[in-house]
């Protein structure tokens, strides 16, 4: 087992993205994150799906996606050779003797406070999934109130496209 | 042309090149059959009892001629009652296009009167699925299902057009019908060496079998494969959904592979060096326990859907693409040869198949009723089935003869199935068709009698009555104990008193002579019949290759 990167061009629709959810979990297959926006053509919408599974899966995941009359183009992407990011937003409870220590950490981390009370702050972090997860465990000792994670956006790395292979 | 959205579907419909379509009338799609009945000359509708009874009757219209079967229901139930028919159209990869009426659209969402969201219910059952907002896209978008239905690997189509896009008027500008798309997954490059690699392998073959499935009967193979199995010395079987590819009397066929396939096929199937399988897709019931399935053998898959490819089986070479097209390459390159220790091995597993006893429980059984059938019938009658045992027993002991003459559930099983489809099989067709069923399949969708007479189609139902469940009763036979829970039927129902309740012939037959002289004259009628015909409760199909099972474990005699 391991962790599947899947790009997908769909066309951008109501609709489609039921009928992408439809199919991983009617195949078996277990989403972990998903994201999705429109693209570069606003015909179309790049959803990045990231999935544990083996061999099998990676192969059976690509076909039948393709067999999706809504999906243009699907493409696994490769950790050497991908550009990937995750964006968190955590609600952590600050009190005067913790709000040193986590704008200690914020900054260590090259986060950003983007709201803040006496009572709580909102710090985005921005990076790698393991970056996340490293900062979350950074702020559990200070008392996280809320989670928010986007899910993986990811890019091919260098001049190539998607749609152009 | 001006046109509301209700005239541009049959006009549409006809200008795909449909003559015929099934369906039911109901609130949502009012304006449909309104246009219906302005053009009655030129599109029959056949109105069904059911309306599953009429997706099955679409299905069936395309296993019978080869064309896009077309259905239409209205909103709520009209469309739920399409769900179990269009699933079956999917699994057997059946061509069908559903068109369903939905309430207004600004109705949609409020859990309106007969409103149901039925392209999310269908979204997992279909190929692909509309919902029709813009009447201007309409008459395109039902150009695309058919296009969809039709290319690669086909399956069904929805289309849900709500009743204010139906009165919608919009331009309608006829165009052409429309052609299949080409399969996109080819990689030409790929595929050639593929191609090379298969002929090599199927040249050095020294046991060669060839597996059919549908997808054979879909890119119209029959005679080239029979032509290479002749000059090259290969056995054919095939999968429940590859019957009637090849006829039944070729000597080479050896038949139905499988759980309940014919001993002499699944074991030439199983010794076999080189399995050549086209268009199928090693379903559960063909290999039995995967990991023992074929083990020394080296499979070339071909088929129309790439997905299908090292999905169920790891196959050595797998090629997708126009399965008509790459296996003319393929035999190409394969010089002819005769294979004699291979037919020494083949005629001596025919040899024992010949000898396995089978202790039919009564003198009217399941064999006997086929082989009077067989002599009776002529060589373009459709036979359609339900599911259960008869359906099995009709795999292994009908005589097919021409292609596209089976009409029965494969992939869902779908008991009820049968004589909504034998309907719509024989009006496209036009051809006599037999329906073998049970009853307890029969029991399921009966009320379609009742359209058997109102269309007066030459249906024959043969009705093997046993009383039970049996199918089910013979796994409770074998794998619990003798335990029948719930296949003992108790019911009094008098099949004869029933076809006449619903205006047909009744006949019932207890012994093969009255069997024999019922099925004669039923089959003569040129309107709809039903035989009823006393079996034994504990018939077997026989052979069975018991579920997770191995070739070793096959059960050849009870």
């Amino acid at each position: 087992m391991s962790r599947i990167i899947i790009s997908v061009y769909v066309n951008n629709q109501s609709g489609v993205l039921n009928r992408i959810c439809s199919l991983f979990s009617r195949r078996g297959f277990n989403i972990d994150t998903l994201s999705v926006g429109e693209t570069e053509d606003p015909n179309y919408s790049r959803m990045t799906i990231t999935m544990d599974g083996d061999d099998y899966a990676r192969l059976q995941v690509v076909n039948q996606l393709n067999k999706v009359h809504d999906v243009k183009k699907v493409e696994i992407l490769e950790l050497a050779t991908s550009a990937r990011r995750e964006l968190a937003l955590i609600k952590v409870g600050v009190s005067s003797e913790t709000r040193q220590d986590i704008i200690s950490a914020v900054n260590i981390f090259r986060c950003s406070i983007i709201d803040y009370t006496p009572e709580a702050v909102i710090v985005e972090v921005t990076g790698e999934a393991t970056k996340i997860d490293a900062f979350i465990e950074v702020m559990k000792p200070f008392g996280i109130m809320e989670v928010a994670r986007t899910g993986l956006a990811a890019l091919q790395r260098g001049n190539t496209c998607m749609l152009d292979k | 042309m001006q046109m509301n959205g209700a005239q541009i579907i049959v006009e549409t419909l006809i200008e795909q090149g449909t003559d015929t379509v099934f369906g039911y009338p109901g609130g949502q799609v009012l304006f449909i059959y309104d246009e219906l009945y302005k053009y009655s000359d030129k599109l029959r509708h056949v109105l069904t009892a059911h309306e599953q009874g009429a997706a099955h009757a679409a299905d069936g219209y395309f296993r019978g001629t080869g064309k896009p079967g077309v259905v239409i229901a209205t909103s709520g139930p009209g469309a739920t009652n399409l769900v179990t028919g269009i699933a079956t159209a999917m699994l057997d990869s059946v061509p069908l296009i559903a068109i369903t009426g939905n309430v207004p659209c600004d109705l949609i969402g409020r859990d309106s009167f007969q409103e149901i969201d039925i392209t999310g219910v269908t979204m997992p059952i279909t190929k692909h699925n509309y919902f029709v907002k813009d009447v201007t896209k309409l008459a395109d978008i039902i150009r695309e299902a058919f296009q969809i239905a039709m290319s690669g690997r086909p399956g069904p189509v929805l289309i849900d057009v709500p009743k204010d896009v139906q009165t919608a008027v919009t331009e309608f500008i006829p165009k052409e019908k429309v052609k299949k798309l080409p399969n996109k997954f080819v990689n030409e490059r790929e595929a050639e060496e593929d191609i090379k690699s298969a002929a090599e392998l199927l040249t050095k073959a020294k046991r060669p079998f060839i597996l059919v499935g549908g997808g054979a009967i879909g890119a119209g193979l029959r005679d080239d494969i029979q032509e290479f199995a002749d000059r090259t010395g290969a056995y054919i079987g095939s999968t429940f959904m590859g019957l009637s590819c090849i006829p039944t009397d070729n000597p080479r066929f050896l038949g139905m592979v499988g759980m309940h396939g014919h001993y002499a096929s699944s074991v030439a199937e199983h010794q076999a060096d080189v399995i050549f399988a086209i268009g199928v897709r090693f379903s559960d019931r063909v290999t039995g326990n995967k990991a023992k399935y074929a083990a020394k053998s080296t499979i070339i898959h071909l088929d129309g859907d790439h997905a299908e490819l090292n999905k169920n089986i790891n196959v050595e070479i797998g090629i997708s693409g126009d399965v008509n097209s790459v296996f003319k390459k393929i035999v190409a390159m394969v010089p002819s040869k005769t294979r004699p220790d291979w037919d020494a091995q083949v005629a001596d597993l025919i040899d024992k198949e010949l000898h396995h006893n089978y202790k039919q429980l009564s003198t009217l059984n399941p064999k006997v009723a086929f082989d009077i059938m067989n002599e009776i019938v002529d060589p373009e009658t459709v036979l359609a089935t339900d599911v259960g045992q008869h359906q099995m027993w009709a795999a292994q002991y009908w005589n097919f003869k021409e292609q596209r003459k089976l009409v029965s559930s494969g992939g869902l099983g779908t008991m009820g199935f049968g004589l909504g489809a034998a309907i719509g099989a024989c009006i496209g067709s036009e051809c006599k068709t037999v329906l073998v069923t049970g009853d307890g399949s029969f029991g399921m969708n009966l009320n379609e009698m009742a359209t058997a007479v109102s269309t007066g189609v030459p249906v024959t139902v043969v009705l093997f009555n046993n009383g039970v469940l049996g199918m089910v009763r013979q796994w409770q036979t074998l794998f619990y104990g003798q335990r029948y829970s719930q296949t003992t039927l108790n019911r009094k129902t008098d099949f004869v008193k029933l076809a006449e309740a619903f205006g047909a012939k009744g006949y019932r037959a207890t012994t093969p002579e009255e069997f024999k002289a019922a099925f004669e004259e039923a089959y003569a009628l040129n309107g709809p019949s039903i035989i009823d015909v006393a079996i034994n409760e504990d018939e077997f199909v026989l052979p069975m290759l018991p579920p997770g099972g191995s070739i070793n474990d096959i059960i050849v005699e009870k």
